[in-house]
Formats: structure tokens, sequence, C-alpha cells
């Protein structure tokens, strides 16, 4: 029964999307208030429903419906009920239901919280994402149905993959997918700009909130997922340049360049066309990599099960959402240079280069990413392009914006000099250099990577400790919501940079031999193996070897690395044991039983050192983005402005 | 403008690629081998019945032959062993069995149990010659012709598609033997 | 090719990359192992040893002579691509033919074998698809290319813009 609700809950959000999607938008059109009036329902109800499939997956989870297929093949009954929870969107079929469940709830938070604007604008955004949601729908509905039943249904399902069975999964794909979804109302604000014909820096400033909020919960998922990986699969590395990594990689870019586009339009009423441009291509690649995730057109050791069917209705989809955007654009987007003029040395241009450094790295992900694909297509044979291409690419566009990253909120709007721009800055840059210099040498990290690292990062950690010093002396440390974000985000990209810096340079790596007994010392670390002995969790079966390591004969921590292996299924699952860290995590992994017959084990030791603080800096970028969006003056603007006419810029150039 | 246009053109060029890659998916999976067209690799190892006897691929050059990879290990040899057989029978030119990474009683019991349609077997219990002859996964079935030059390499099992190819193919060999 | 579609073909208790059903990296002896479950054919061949001996794992005590040798030896695995589970590098990969391809490699450094001198021993029997850095050739020429032209196109751009926006200022 509950599967039954729960597919017809599905096909009437389908039924209201479709309405959504068709009636107020002609009413829009044609200025008719009874048909934009319906808006708003029709989104309350499409939320509703999608809420209401969404609970009955849930429901069946967590009642062990095996009748299900979608349970059957996901869970058991030994799975605890927080994995049978994420169960529900562990599955391409759930994950999709989830997505439609986010699209409705961020129409829902539109049509809430954009009540303010002009009643045909909001009207159209939200059919726009009507129409994404009838696409989501159809191909749930159509090709990966979670509610299919399979009659008798087996006495216990198989399992949840194990990978899954962790913590770290139960957020970070929701996290994501609220970035890769979100983006879709920074879309939804840009045609409905271009449907209505008068593209003005209105429309910007509305969605500004919108896409900063998006942008946080994607850094926030990349995050998440980066860590994951760190501890879940072993490698002890946090990024990798899957394809699959990279397709989440490159609307994050996108959108990284679309939240300082949006501020020159906004602000300077400048480049309005290529922020629509940067609006689409956000979304329009968030479409690519669900395509890429879901058709198994790239081989990637990510990947749900593979179906071209699937493939092509992704595809389609995203060409006709896609296609039908850029086509509105080519006809629609405004062609006259319009907004303020400005010089060499200013924010605009700050912005700019920015804008140029953050595509290109998109364009640069995404051909790298695509062009064996490319080379196939031609009969040039066979080629893989991996994390040795990408990092070199990466750090070689990258060096610019870190450079130049503390100079932007120093420049004025309009024009500026440089001699202006950089004083305050000077200090810092000294500041980074001596500074970056000394760390390196007391850690002993004498090599290139590190040291670049630490005086990168500094000089964006300590260029925005001087931004908000200059600032905090004028405003006396109240400083409005968006600059402090700004300012957190800027200083987490500086300990991100740190981060990466260490962990790319410094890390010990050791693949040792241990008999129980036996005692090592790894980087000034003493670890010593008891046993390895046998313990039971509720759905497995695992060896632990039980370290006891110490520095300079005092005790510090114990470690129990596992090597697991789970019931229903048989898989074997590497547990690795973490002791983190400010400064460095120990991080011990469980190999094989060696086959000397000594009861050895071949155990991988790691010291990474710094990792933290790249996480850590992400998660001051994703603070950032959340502070920046919940400024009030976007949404005390948006009451005003929708009442009267744009009135200048409100912000005074820093 | 046709500026405006540029995003949408190139838009479609990538849809383009990513159509036609969708139905190469499956293909593309599989790693084309360079040795194609080169001469097989050296290698000398013992027979599966026969520990005893060295045989090295050098011995065989003169006539063509098969080298099908399999290990009992391997379930997909099993699915492709009647085509094998086939080969073995139909095809009129030795089949030589490389047993890869097994274990000789293991290997023994499989051929007991399905069938020993090969000419002889020469195991590989460590790995090495197999990484010479670009072996990445069992089942593999290569073509070498008479001047010991592999021709052609089947990845995965060999289903009655795959089974005709090969014969016509194995035919082509013969004949340019012959002449 | 249908055929061999369906019945997932693959090396050594590792699977066909299609019946994986999550969103994020697999390693791929997990979904040879799920495989085998979901086959339910359970290697009835294979005796228990075998069985045990496939359990390989990337994690491996060599012994190096030198730190040279151990970095050189963890930038080479870990530049190069595994082709039975593609997307993983041999350093990640815990199939057996990864691990045969590090000893191999662990013995050619011991040998004294550069670092040139290994990737061509891989290529020649793998192709360029074992390198996860591409070398510079005539086909890859726009992927190493593009980036830069591309940066350099919207550099010039740029500064073509921001002159007429300058004109407009005075």
């Amino acid at each position: 029964m509950i599967a039954e609700f729960g597919q017809i809950s599905l096909i009437l959000a389908l039924v209201l999307a479709a309405l959504l999607a068709t009636l107020p938008l002609y009413g829009a059109y044609r200025n008719n208030q009874a048909l934009m009036r319906l808006a708003p329902s029709l989104v309350i109800g499409h939320f509703v429903f999608a809420a209401c499939a969404f609970g009955s997956l849930t429901i069946l989870f967590l009642r062990h419906d095996f009748t299900v297929a979608n349970v059957a093949i996901n869970s058991n009954l030994l799975l605890p009920w927080y994995y049978r929870l994420s169960a529900v969107w562990g599955s391409h079929e759930g994950s999709l239901l989830l997505w439609i469940l986010m699209l409705s709830g961020w129409m829902l938070a539109v049509s809430i919280f954009s009540r303010a604007l002009p009643k045909p604008y909001v009207t159209r955004v939200l059919s726009v994402m009507g129409m994404i949601s009838i696409g989501f729908l159809l191909f749930t509905l159509l090709t990966s149905n979670p509610f299919d039943r399979i009659l008798p249904g087996p006495p216990d399902g198989q399992d949840l993959n194990p990978l899954l069975q962790d913590p770290g999964m139960i957020f970070h794909p929701p996290l994501l997918y609220m970035g890769y979804v979100g983006f879709s109302v920074a879309f939804g604000f840009a045609i409905a700009g271009l449907l209505g014909g008068r593209v003005e820096r209105d429309w910007v400033r509305w969605s500004r909130p919108w896409t900063l909020m998006a942008w946080a919960f994607l850094t926030g998922g990349i995050t998440l997922g980066s860590w994951w990986a760190y501890y879940e699969l072993g490698w002890g590395g946090w990024w990798f340049w899957d394809p699959v990594e990279n397709a989440s990689f490159i609307p994050w870019l996108l959108g990284t360049a679309l939240i300082h586009s949006q501020a020159v339009t906004e602000k300077r009423g400048a480049f309005p066309a290529w922020t629509i441009l940067l609006a689409i291509a956000a979304f329009s690649t968030s479409l690519l990599g669900t395509f890429l995730v879901r058709s198994g057109v790239l081989t990637s050791v990510h990947a749900f099960a593979n179906d071209p069917e699937r493939g092509m209705f992704i595809l389609a989809f995203m060409a006709l959402v896609t296609g039908a955007a850029l086509l509105l654009y080519a006809i629609r987007a405004p062609r006259i240079m319009t907004g303020k003029a400005f010089g060499f040395i200013s924010r605009e241009t700050s912005l700019l280069l920015n804008n140029v450094f953050f595509t290109v790295s998109a364009g640069m992900v995404l051909l790298g990413t695509l062009y064996p694909l490319l080379i196939d297509f031609m009969g040039w044979g066979q080629i893989s392009v991996g994390p040795p291409y990408f990092g070199a690419m990466f750090v070689l566009l990258m060096t610019p914006v870190v450079l130049l990253m503390p100079l932007g909120p120093f420049s004025r709007w309009g024009r500026d000099e440089l001699r202006r721009v950089f004083s305050p800055l000077v200090l810092s840059l000294i500041g980074a250099i001596v500074g970056g210099l000394a760390i390196a040498a007391l850690l002993g990290a004498w090599n290139v990577r590190a040291m670049t690292g630490w005086i990168g990062g500094l000089w964006l950690i300590l260029g925005a400790l001087s931004y908000f010093f200059r600032q905090g002396q004028t405003r006396r440390f109240r400083l409005p919501r968006h600059q402090i974000g700004m300012i957190l985000a800027h200083a987490g990209a500086g300990v991100f940079v740190i981060g990466v810096g260490m962990m790319e340079s410094m890390t010990v790596e050791r693949d040792v031999r241990f008999e129980p007994g036996q005692s090592l010392e790894v980087a000034g670390y003493q670890f010593e193996l008891h046993e390895i002995a046998e313990v039971k969790g509720p759905n497995w079966i695992a060896d632990e070897a039980r370290f006891t390591v110490s520095r300079n004969d005092r005790e510090i921590t114990q470690m129990n690395p596992q090597k697991r292996r789970y019931h229903r299924s048989g898989q074997i699952m590497t547990q690795v044991a973490l002791r983190p860290g400010v400064f460095h995590d120990l991080y011990v992994a469980m190999g094989e039983p060696l086959q000397d017959g000594s009861g050895a084990w071949s155990i991988r030791v790691h010291i990474n050192p710094f990792v933290r603080w790249i996480w850590g800096g992400a998660a001051l970028l994703m603070l950032g983005g959340i502070f920046s969006a919940t400024d009030r003056r976007y949404w005390r603007t948006q009451k005003s402005e929708a009442q009267e006419p744009v009135a200048g810029s409100g912000e005074v150039p820093a | 403008m046709i500026r405006m246009i540029i995003p949408l053109a190139i838009f479609l060029g990538l849809v383009a690629l990513l159509l036609v890659s969708l139905e190469t998916a499956e293909q593309r999976k599989l790693v084309a081998s360079p040795l194609i067209g080169r001469p097989v690799p050296n290698f000398t190892l013992p027979g599966l019945h026969d520990p005893d006897v060295q045989r090295s691929s050098a011995d065989l050059q003169g006539e063509p032959y098969i080298i099908n990879v399999w290990g009992s290990w391997c379930w997909a040899c099993r699915e492709e062993h009647p085509y094998i057989e086939r080969l073995g029978n139909e095809s009129g030119i030795p089949l030589v069995g490389f047993n890869w990474k097994d274990e000789r009683q293991d290997a023994l019991r499989w051929l007991n149990q399905f069938g020993d349609a090969w000419t002889f077997h020469m195991v590989d219990f460590e790995g090495r010659a197999a990484i010479d002859l670009g072996v990445y996964g069992a089942p593999e079935t290569f073509l070498v012709d008479h001047e010991g030059i592999i021709r052609h390499k089947h990845i995965g099992p060999v289903d009655q598609t795959v089974f005709e190819d090969l014969m016509r193919r194995i035919m082509e060999m013969r004949s340019e033997a012959e002449s | 090719m249908n055929k061999a579609k369906g019945s997932g073909f693959r090396v050594q208790g590792s699977g066909g990359l299609r019946l994986s059903s999550s969103v994020f990296r697999l390693p791929c002896l997990l979904l040879a192992v799920l495989l085998l479950a979901v086959s339910g054919t359970l290697l009835a061949q294979a005796s228990p040893e075998a069985q045990d001996e496939q359990r390989f794992s990337r994690i491996e005590p060599l012994d190096f002579r030198s730190e040279v040798e151990q970095a050189r030896f963890r930038s080479l695995t870990n530049e190069l691509r595994c082709t039975v589970c593609q997307n993983e590098s041999l350093a990640e990969s815990d199939v057996p033919l990864a691990r045969d391809l590090r000893r191999e490699i662990f013995h050619m450094i011991q040998d004294g074998r550069s670092d040139m001198e290994i990737r061509s021993f891989m290529v020649d029997r793998y192709g360029d698809f074992v390198l996860y850095r591409p070398p510079l050739a005539g086909h890859t020429l726009l992927l190493w290319a593009g980036p830069i032209v591309l940066l350099l196109g919207s550099l010039i751009g740029v500064i073509i813009v921001i002159r007429r926006r300058q004109q407009a200022l005075q």
C-alpha cells in the first residue's frame, strides 16, 4: 500500500509540476493575476507530494518491505535503522527522489522568501523550476521507479554497499544535491529574466542570496565527500580527480565565478549577459554531472548501476533544458554594453580576472574529463587523463588567483590606483613571505610545495585579516554579513592552500609488515601491535589490529584498524584507524595477513600533515557563503526594490 | 551578433560527442592491445599436464595458432568453454591454453570436469609472461599468424558472434599461411 | 558484444563496473565480491586456499633500499592506471594484476631502470591507456595547450573589454 501511495504521490507531483510549468507562465505572459496566483499553491502541492513520495520510500526501508525491489537490493534485516534511513538515497532511484524533494523544497523556499518580488517575475522563476521538475519526475517514473515491486518478495534483502554504511555518507549526498539543485534557482532567475525581455540588474540582486546558498551547500557536499573518501577508502588521499569528482567540481568552479560576476552585475550593471551565461552554465554542468555519473559514459569507480537508456534520457533532457536556455540566451541576451565605465585598476577588473581564471579552470577540468571520449571519437586510440594532468593544470591556473585574491577587496569600483590598492597589503605580503619561510623551516618542510603553500596561504589569510581591520576601523567592527562572509571565505581559501601544500609534500606513508608483539617507528611515533583480535558488529565480523602509539616513550593513543567482512554480501571493507590532529593525522590501515605463516599482517601507516586544514578551509568557504547569503541587505532591499525603482547601488565602494 | 550563438554551438558539439560516446561506452572499457601487429613476445613456460616440458613461444612459430588465456577461478571462462571447445575442434590450428595465475590441481580438476579441447596448456602461475603478453583479464583470446605476429585479440568470453568472427579470421590466416 | 555485456566478464574476482549501486568511489575488489554474490556461483571450483590467495591488497611491505627508490615507486604507481579496475591507479588497486605490476615495477627499480624505461615497459604492453599523464603528442596537443590558449585568449578579451570601458570613462 505504501509503495503505491508513494507511486501515486510521484504522479500527482508530476501533474502539479506540469500545471506549474504552463498555467502561471501563461498568466505571467498575459499578465493574468488569477493564473499567476496559482503558482504558490501549486508549489506547495508539488512539495507535499514529493515529500509524501520520499516519506513512503523511507517508511518502506524502515519497515523492511522487501517486496519493493529497491529495498530488497539496498537493505536487509541486519542493517541498523540509521543506515536504512540513508539507504533511501543510497541507490540511483532513491537519490533521484531526494533530488526531486530538494528541488521542490527550493521552489517552496523561493515562493516564500521571494514573495516581495514582482509577481510575473517570481511566477516565471517557479514555472522554469517546474519544468526542470517535470524532467526529473518523468526520469524517475519512466526509467528508475523506486517503488517497483518484486512479488513474492525475498525473505531478506541484499545489502547497502558497506562503503555507504558510514555517518559521512548520511550527509554527503543531501548536501551535494542541495548544491546541484540549488543552482537551478539561479538558473530559474536568469531564464525568468531572459523571458521577461528586460534584463536588468534586479534579477541579479534577487538571485544572489540563492546562488550563494547553493554554492555553500555544494562546497559542503564536496568537502564531506572528500573527507569521507579520506577515511573510508583507506588510500589516505583527499582528492582523486576521478570523473565523478570532476563532475561535481565543474559546477563548483562555475558557481564560484558566478557569485563574483553577480557582484559586478548587481553593483555596476556591467556584464549582465556574461552573468546570465554563467548561471545557465553552473546549472547545466550540474545536469552534465548527473549524466556522467548515471550513464556509464565514463569509466569511474564511483557510479551507479549504469544504464545507457537512463543515460539517453538525461542527455535528451539536458539537451532540451540547456539547449533551450542557450537559444533563449542567443535571442534575448542584452547585447549592448551596459553599466558604468571602469579603468584597468578597479574592482571590476579584479572580479573579471576571477571569472577568467575560474571559468578557464572549469573548462580545463571539462576538457580533461571528456578528452578520452574525443580521442576515441576521432579514432586516435585510447588515452587516460588523470591526476598528474589536472593537478599540474589546476595549480598553474590557480596560482594567479592566489596572488591576486587579497587585492580584490581593496580595489574600488570604477577607477583605482595600484599603489593605493597595494599599500595596505605590503605588511601582509612581507608577513606571508617571512612567516611562510619561517614556518616551513620550523617544520623542516624544505620543499617548493610546502613553502609556496605556506606563503600563498598566509598571504590570503593576512590579506583577508588586513581587510577586516581596515573595514573594522572605519565601521567600528560592525561589518555587514556579506563582507564577513567574503573575509571568511578568502581566509578559508588560505587555510585550504596551506593544507594542500603540506599534504602534497610532507605526507609520510609506509607499508610495513607487522607481527603481533612487534614495534616499529614511523616519523617519530612508536607503533606497537599487541594482537589481532576478532570483533563482531551488528552486521559484520572483523579482524582488528590493536596498536598502541607512543612518542618519546609516552603513550599517546590506541589505534584499532579493522578489516571487516559484511555478512549479507560477503564484502570486505578496510576500516582505517585515525587519530586526527590539528597539525597531523595518524592513519593506520590493515592490508592482508601475509602468506608466510608468521601471523604477520601488511599494515599501512600514514602521517598526514595539516590534512584537517584542507577541510577546515573548505568549511570556512562554506561558512562564508552562508554568511553572505544571509546578509539582511539582500532581503531588505528586495522588498524596497520591489516597490520602487532601482535607486543607485546602496553599497559604498570599499 | 554571432557571438551570442557560440555557447549554443559549443554545447551542441558537446551533446553530439556524449551521444556518440554513450554508444561506445562498453567498447571503450576494453583496453586495446598495442601488441597487435607485433611479434609474440618471447616467453618459456612449463606445461600443465607435463610440468617438466618447457615450451617457448618461439617453438610455436611456423603455423597460425590460437592462445586462449584462462583460469579455473574465472567464471567467464566456463561460460565461453563450449565455444573454445569448438575452436579447438573446428579451427584446424593449434589451440594453446595459457593457464594464468592458477593452481595446478584446480586447473586439472577444472579440465576434468568441463573437458579439455586445447592442444596443450602452458602455465603462468606467477603471471610474468602474461604481463609481456599484455594480458589483463581472463578470458582473452589471441590469434597469431604463421610468422608469429599477433593478428587479433579478443577480450572477454567468446560467444556465438565472436566465435564466427574468430573463425573467419582464422580461415584468413590459414589461407595466408598456405599461399 | 551484447552477450559479454550481460555476463559480467572481468578479471579474477573483479567485477564489471555495471553492478555497483552507489554514487561513490568503489574499490574494485568490493564490486567483484558483490558480483560473485549476485551471480550466485561463488567460485565452485576454486579451493579455499586459492580463494584466500585471491585476497590481495594494495598494502604491501616492500624492502626499498632507499627513500629515493620508495618515492619513485610511489610516484610511478600513482601515475599508472590499472587496466582492470579502471580509474584506480596501480597504487590504489587491490586486484592481483596490479600487485604483479607493482612487483614488476619494484624489481625494475631495483635493477636500476629509469622511470622512462619503466613507463615505456608498461606502454609497450598495455598502451597509452595506462598513462595517467598523457604524453605530449599531436593528438594530445589540444588537451595540453587548450587551457593555456583559452586563458590567454580570455585575458586578451578582458583587456579589450576594459579598454573600451576605459574610453567610456574619459
